[in-house]
C-alpha cells in the first residue's frame, strides 16, 4: 500500500511509515557542489568533524568550472583539501554537472540521496529518494550518515499516449509545471508513471525528475524497471540495479492524467518556470543566444537531436549558440559520434562539461535586454547573470531549430515521423520551415 | 519571543536568485559582503534602506528555486528579524530553520509596506500596529520548532549528538 516515497523511506528508516510521518533515514549518498560545499565544509569544521560517514560522500566542482575568479578558486581549494582529508570523493573541474554524474556513477534504485543542490531530485528517475537540501542539512547527513524527513504525500502523474514528433519529455514537464504551478507540489512527491513513461528512455526520464522541484516537489520518482536496468547495465553497474515499484493500492493525494499526444512543444516565458505556453505563442520571438546543455538537457540524447537539426545548417547571424555537454562521458560520446563537429560547423561554441552559463556565474552572461532560449530548468530574473536579461526555456529540439531561425521556432516544422516510428529530421529546402 | 519592526513588502514567487543573485557567486565565502546584496534583484533599495529588526513580508512561495542556504543566511545576517509570507518553498523553509531565521506563515495581504508589526513567535500572533489588527499564523511543525529552539541544526546536533525531533 505504499507509494515509491513511502516504500523507500520505510526501508531506510527501518519501519513501515506513511505520508506525514517524521522519519530518520539512512543516507546512501551525500553530495555537494562548489556553490554550496564551502558553507557545508565550514559547518563540519565548526563541529570538528574530520571524517565523513555517509557511504558515498562527494564534492562536485561544476558550477564555476573552471573557476573564473580567485575567490572561487579558493573555494575549490577548500573542497579539494577537505575531501582528501575527510575521505570524500572529489569530482574535478571538467568531470561534469553534479546530477548527471550522480545518475551516471553513484545513485541507485532504493537509495536515499541528499544533495546541496535543488536539482538533486534528478536521481529520482532511477528510483532513488533523491532531494535537494541546504548546506547544513547535507553537511550533517554527510557527517552522521542520517537525515530526517517528513514522508511526503504523493501526486501521481499518469502519462499515456505517444508524443507527436518534435515533442519531448521536456515539453511534458514544462506542460505539467504550467498546469500545476511552481508551488503545485510543494512538500510533496511527484511520481511519474503510465505507458508513456514505461516506454521512455532513461535520459528522457531524468528530465522529468530533474524539474520536479520546479513544481515545488521534494522528489520526482519513477519506478525502477527494465529501462533502468538497461541504463545501469550499459554503465557497467548492473549490480546496482533492483526492481522497485509503487504498490498497486498505494495512497495518492491526487492522480493527474495526461495524454501525451495532446502536448505541443512548450516554452516557459520569463521569469518563472510555470509561465509556460504552447510554442505558438512564442513563435517569432527573436533570440540573441541559444544555450543547449545543463543537468536538464545536456545529455547525449539531447545533443543527438540538436545535432540532427543543426547538421549542415548554420546558426542565424544574430544568434549565438552555446553547447555544453553535461559530463565528461557525454562529451566523449558526442566527440565519438561527431556531434561536436556538427555544432562547431553550425557556428556554435562548445564549452567544457559543467553548468556553463546556467546559473550566471560565468560564460554566456546576457546583456541588457537580451533574450536567451535555454534548455535549462530555470528562467528566474537574474538567472543568467543579468536581471535585465530574459530567459526562455524549451527542449533541445526547439533550441536547435530556433538557433537556425534566430527566432523561437516550432521544431515540428522539421521533425517528422520516419519509418518504424523513428523520428526523422526533414532536410528538404522546401520543408515547411522555409516556406 | 516578541519581534518588533517595520514591514518591507515583496510580491509572490521571490526566488533564491532574487534573494541571493548568482552573479555574486564568488562572494559566497564572504557572507557579510554577500549580505549587502540581499534581495537586490527584487528591491534594489532594500539592503541599504532597511533597519535592523525589520520584517520581510511576501506573498506565495517565498524562497523558491535553488537550495542555496546563503539565501536565508544573508536575510538573517542583514538584520531581518523574521520573514512573513503566505507560503514558503520547501528547501528554503528547512534552511531558514536550520540557520535560525524565523518564518511565519500568515495572510500577508493585511500588511502593507512600512506597517509597524509585532510578532510573537511563541503564540503565533502578529499585531499590525499601523492598521490596529491582529493576525493569526500557522505554527511551526514540532520537529522544526525543536531545531529552531536549540538555535539551529548545528547546535541541535551538538546538543543531542543525533536528531531529537519528538
Ligand atoms: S546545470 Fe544549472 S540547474 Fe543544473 S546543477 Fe548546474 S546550475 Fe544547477
Amino acid at each position: 500500500m505504499g507509494t515509491l516515497a513511502e516504500k523507500i523511506l520505510s526501508v531506510k528508516s527501518g519501519k513501515d511509515y506513511s505520508a506525514n510521518d517524521i522519519v530518520i533515514a539512512k543516507v546512501d549518498v551525500a553530495a555537494f557542489q562548489d556553490g554550496t560545499g564551502p558553507l557545508g565544509v565550514r559547518q563540519l569544521q565548526k563541529m570538528n568533524i574530520t571524517k565523513v560517514k555517509a557511504p558515498t560522500s562527494i564534492f562536485f566542482l561544476d558550477h564555476a568550472a573552471p573557476s573564473p575568479r580567485r575567490e572561487l578558486s579558493n573555494d575549490h581549494m577548500l573542497l579539494r583539501e577537505f575531501s582528501k582529508q575527510a575521505g570524500a570523493i572529489l569530482s574535478e573541474v571538467g568531470d561534469g554537472v553534479i546530477h548527471q554524474r550522480l545518475v551516471e556513477s553513484f545513485a541507485k534504485p532504493g537509495d536515499v540521496v541528499i544533495g546541496g543542490d535543488s536539482h538533486t531530485c534528478t536521481s529520482g528517475a532511477l528510483g532513488a529518494f533523491a532531494t535537494g537540501m541546504g548546506s547544513t542539512d547535507v553537511a550533517i547527513g554527510m557527517a552522521i550518515g542520517k537525515t530526517w524527513f517528513k514522508v511526503p504525500e504523493t501526486i501521481r502523474i499518469e502519462v499515456n499516449g505517444k508524443f507527436q514528433p518534435g515533442v519531448f519529455s521536456k515539453d511534458l514537464i514544462l506542460y505539467l509545471i504550467g498546469m500545476i504551478g511552481a508551488d503545485g507540489a510543494t512538500y510533496k512527491a511527484l511520481e511519474f508513471g503510465g505507458s508513456t513513461i514505461d516506454k521512455m528512455s532513461m535520459e528522457s526520464r531524468f528530465v522529468l525528475s530533474n524539474m520536479a522541484v520546479e513544481a515545488g516537489a521534494k522528489v520526482g520518482l519513477i519506478a525502477s524497471d527494465r529501462v533502468t536496468r538497461e541504463y545501469l547495465k550499459a554503465r557497467g553497474r548492473l549490480k546496482d540495479w533492483r526492481p522497485l515499484a509503487p504498490d498497486k493500492d498505494a495512497n495518492y493525494e491526487k492522480v493527474i492524467k495526461i495524454n501525451a499526444a495532446k502536448i505541443e512543444p512548450q516554452v516557459a516565458f520569463p521569469h518563472t518556470v510555470d509561465n509556460t505556453r504552447p510554442i505558438s505563442s512564442a513563435k517569432g520571438k527573436k533570440v540573441s543566444q541559444v544555450f543547449i546543455g545543463t543537468c536538464t538537457n545536456g545529455r547525449i540524447e539531447d545533443l543527438k537531436i540538436a545535432a540532427k537539426i543543426l547538421s549542415g545548417k548554420k546558426r542565424a547571424t544574430d544568434t549565438r549558440l552555446i553547447v555544453v555537454p553535461a559530463s565528461r562521458d557525454v562529451y566523449l560520446e558526442a566527440m565519438k559520434l561527431g556531434l561536436l563537429a556538427t555544432f562547431v560547423k553550425a557556428g556554435a561554441i562548445i564549452m567544457g562539461p559543467g553548468c556553463g552559463p546556467c546559473v550566471g556565474v560565468h560564460q554566456g552572461v546576457l546583456g541588457n535586454g537580451e533574450v536567451c532560449l535555454s534548455t535549462a530548468n530555470r528562467n528566474f530574473k537574474g538567472r543568467m547573470g543579468n536581471p535585465e536579461g530574459f530567459v526562455y526555456l524549451a527542449s533541445p529540439a526547439t533550441a536547435a531549430y530556433s538557433a537556425i531561425k534566430g527566432r523561437i521556432s516550432d521544431p515540428r516544422e522539421v521533425i517528422k515521423k520516419g519509418k518504424k516510428g523513428k523520428i526523422r529530421v526533414n532536410k528538404s529546402k522546401k520543408g515547411r520551415g522555409n516556406r | 519571543m516578541i519581534l518588533k519592526g517595520k514591514a518591507w513588502k515583496f510580491g509572490d514567487s521571490i526566488s533564491t536568485d532574487l534573494i541571493c543573485p548568482g552573479r555574486y557567486f564568488h562572494l559566497r565565502s564572504n557572507l557579510p559582503e554577500l549580505a549587502k546584496h540581499v534581495l537586490e534583484d527584487a528591491d534594489p533599495q532594500f539592503a541599504s534602506s532597511m533597519s535592523k529588526d525589520d520584517f520581510v513580508v511576501a506573498g506565495n512561495n517565498f524562497g523558491l528555486g535553488s537550495s542555496r542556504e546563503h539565501a536565508p543566511t544573508i536575510i538573517k545576517l542583514a538584520g531581518v528579524s523574521a520573514v512573513l509570507a503566505k507560503s514558503f518553498a520547501r528547501i528554503f523553509y528547512r534552511n531558514a530553520i536550520n540557520v535560525g531565521l524565523p518564518l511565519v506563515e500568515c495572510d500577508t495581504d493585511k500588511i502593507e509596506q512600512g506597517d509597524e508589526l509585532e510578532v510573537n513567535l511563541s503564540t503565533g500572533i502578529i499585531r499590525n500596529k499601523t492598521k490596529d489588527i491582529e493576525l493569526g499564523a500557522e505554527s511551526l511543525p514540532k520537529a522544526m520548532l525543536n531545531i529552531l529552539n536549540d538555535g539551529g541544526l548545528v547546535a541541535h546536533i551538538q546538543k543531542h549528538g543525533d536528531f531529537k525531533l519528538d
